[in-house]
């Protein structure tokens, strides 16, 4: 591949910018990356996920540099047994290699999505039927449980034990195994 | 090719200019990024494994007997050729990075082109859902349907914590990018849509242009989309994006008012003087096209100009593209004769306008 800036050299250094949340491959020769400092966006241009990745990690964003420097950083050593991604590799393209990666690095990963997402860091959206599996049983029954609470507060007995019945037929399918 | 035969291949459903709010608001987006459990994601997977997912896809299909899906067909990436990827990706039915870069990608479209669903590209599966005017509710809605469909049949990557596992971290838990475009010529002509795009980024949204590079927007066109994509469900993060679209859409209007009452004959001047130069040019490059077809598409929001159809923006902003070009041409153009075939086309576009 052709650096995309002198389109003479080959690009050497591949990363993804983000740019008003648009992300952005770039491809860039060593020299040409030096030229443009591509290691150090100001946040007015955007920032590269990448770099912020390294950042929360506290790393030099200059990965290449650091891996000549500490070859057997902690970062390194984190690795997913699935596919093989290892944390710095991570941080460095910016990507996941497989599911089980969110587990392998779930320690490291909360700062990652609350910079990323406004602060949140747990899912409340849609839960998928199969593969959500008793999840959803679970939600219903803890909001149940919230409405007997009240009910019992306020003393509506009848409503309440109807509620009461209505726990312990979800928790009689959830013993069941799911639907 | 004849101009009667090209649009009626080449429009899909969602370029006419009949939903809601369409005076403003060209078409609402969902797409939600999913995949599989037992593979390895497209960022480092194997060709075999691509072709894996690919079969996989392409076995249930058949099984799929939503409306949307029915006859839909399966569009491989590697059997495509050059110029029908092109064409695929200047209707934004398809990514660059299908197009270009996946291995074992694909496409599966359905016949008015509302629902695209694109396989291995950055993430196994991304479904995609596209409809006229201000409809994110209702594309949510087909989206989720899509999704529930799929999901019946193959294993989703998810967990109760993190949602939706997807390639990238930005993507993460709904998988769900709303997005809406909008026109929006008065914000620009009073010089606000600077202090707006600013204020829209603070409150956790992007926007950008669609056509043109950097910060230009081609066109006065402007995509908005939701940023964050975890903690908020499906619901909030739409409604958050209506009431943002929604406050826009109110200040193009007063700004359009605005521009009327202090200089209506210069607006309507400025109108005609583009109707003229898209009738009559030889030769136009596609800058000044976009800037032509926003001047004579606020034309006919403000009532000046009667005979024309309102889509003719939505459509020619898409068709007047090169690979679509080159389609109406039947072959390869250079930039010079993409200019004249561009010319070429909006002229007899406007004459069928006029002529019915
Ligand atoms: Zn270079
Ligand atoms: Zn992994």
């Amino acid at each position: 591949m052709i650096c995309q800036e002198c389109q003479k050299r080959p690009a050497t250094l591949h990363y993804t910018k983000i740019i008003n949340g648009e992300k952005i491959e770039m491809h860039l020769c060593e020299y040409c990356a030096k030229e443009n400092n591509v290691m150090n966006f100001d946040q007015s241009s955007g920032f590269s996920i990448n770099n912020l990745l390294a950042g929360l990690f506290n790393l030099n964003p200059n990965i290449e540099h650091i891996n000549k420097e500490h070859p057997f950083s902690a970062n390194q050593i984190i690795q997913c047994d699935n596919c093989g991604m290892t944390l710095d590799r991570f941080l460095k393209i910016g990507r996941f290699g497989c599911a089980n990666c969110y587990e392998a690095f779930s320690e490291q990963l909360t700062p990652v999505f609350r910079r990323l997402h406004g602060g949140n860091w747990k899912h409340n959206g849609k839960i998928p039927k199969r593969a959500g599996g008793t999840i959803n049983i679970r939600k219903k029954i803890e909001i149940l449980k919230e409405t007997l609470q009240t009910l019992v507060e306020r003393e509506e007995f009848e409503k309440a034990a109807e509620v009461r019945d209505e726990i312990r037929f979800y928790e009689k399918q959830l013993q069941e195994g799911g639907e | 090719m004849s101009i009667e035969r090209f649009l009626n291949q080449a429009v899909s459903s969602w370029m006419n200019a009949d939903g809601p709010q369409a005076d403003i608001i060209l078409t609402s987006r969902i797409r939600l990024a999913r995949n599989l459990r037992d593979f390895l994601f497209p960022t480092v997977f194997t060709n075999e494994e691509a072709n894996e997912v690919l079969r996989k896809v392409e076995n249930i299909m058949p099984l799929l007997n939503i409306h949307p899906l029915q006859d839909a067909e399966l569009l491989k990436m590697d059997l495509l050729q050059q110029l029908q990827k092109q064409v695929l990706v200047e209707k934004h039915l398809i990514s660059p990075n299908l197009a270009e870069q996946s291995i074992g990608g694909a496409c599966i479209l359905s016949p008015n082109e509302e629902v695209s669903i694109m396989i291995n590209e950055e993430d196994h599966i991304r479904i995609q859902c596209i409809l006229s005017g201000l409809q994110l509710q209702e594309a949510l809605e087909l989206a989720n349907a899509v999704d529930d469909q799929l999901e019946e049949h193959l294993d989703y990557a998810f967990n109760e914590v993190q949602g939706y596992l997807t390639s990238c971290p930005t993507n993460v838990g709904t998988g769900l990018r709303a997005s809406v475009m909008l026109h929006l010529p008065g914000l620009v002509m009073t010089r606000q849509i600077r202090q707006l795009i600013s204020s829209i980024n603070q409150l956790g949204f992007t926007v950008r242009g669609i056509y043109g590079e950097g910060s230009e927007a081609l066109g006065n066109i402007f995509q908005i989309s939701n940023q964050i994509t975890l903690g908020k469900s499906e619901e909030d993060i739409i409604l958050d994006l209506n009431n943002v679209v929604g406050q826009i859409v109110n200040q193009e209007r007063s700004a359009r008012e605005a521009i009327v009452r202090q200089s209506e004959i210069q607006l309507e001047d400025r109108v005609y003087r583009s109707l003229g130069v898209l009738m009559n040019s030889r030769i136009i490059d596609s800058k000044e096209a976009a800037n032509c077809l926003s001047d004579v598409r606020l034309g006919i929001d403000l009532g000046y100009i009667k005979n024309i159809s309102r889509n003719i923006l939505n459509e020619l902003m898409i068709l007047t593209q090169p690979g679509f070009l080159q389609q109406y041409a039947g072959g390869g153009l250079r930039p010079f004769e993409r200019d004249v075939r561009r010319a070429t086309l909006i002229r007899e576009r406007l004459r069928l306008e006029t002529k019915s």
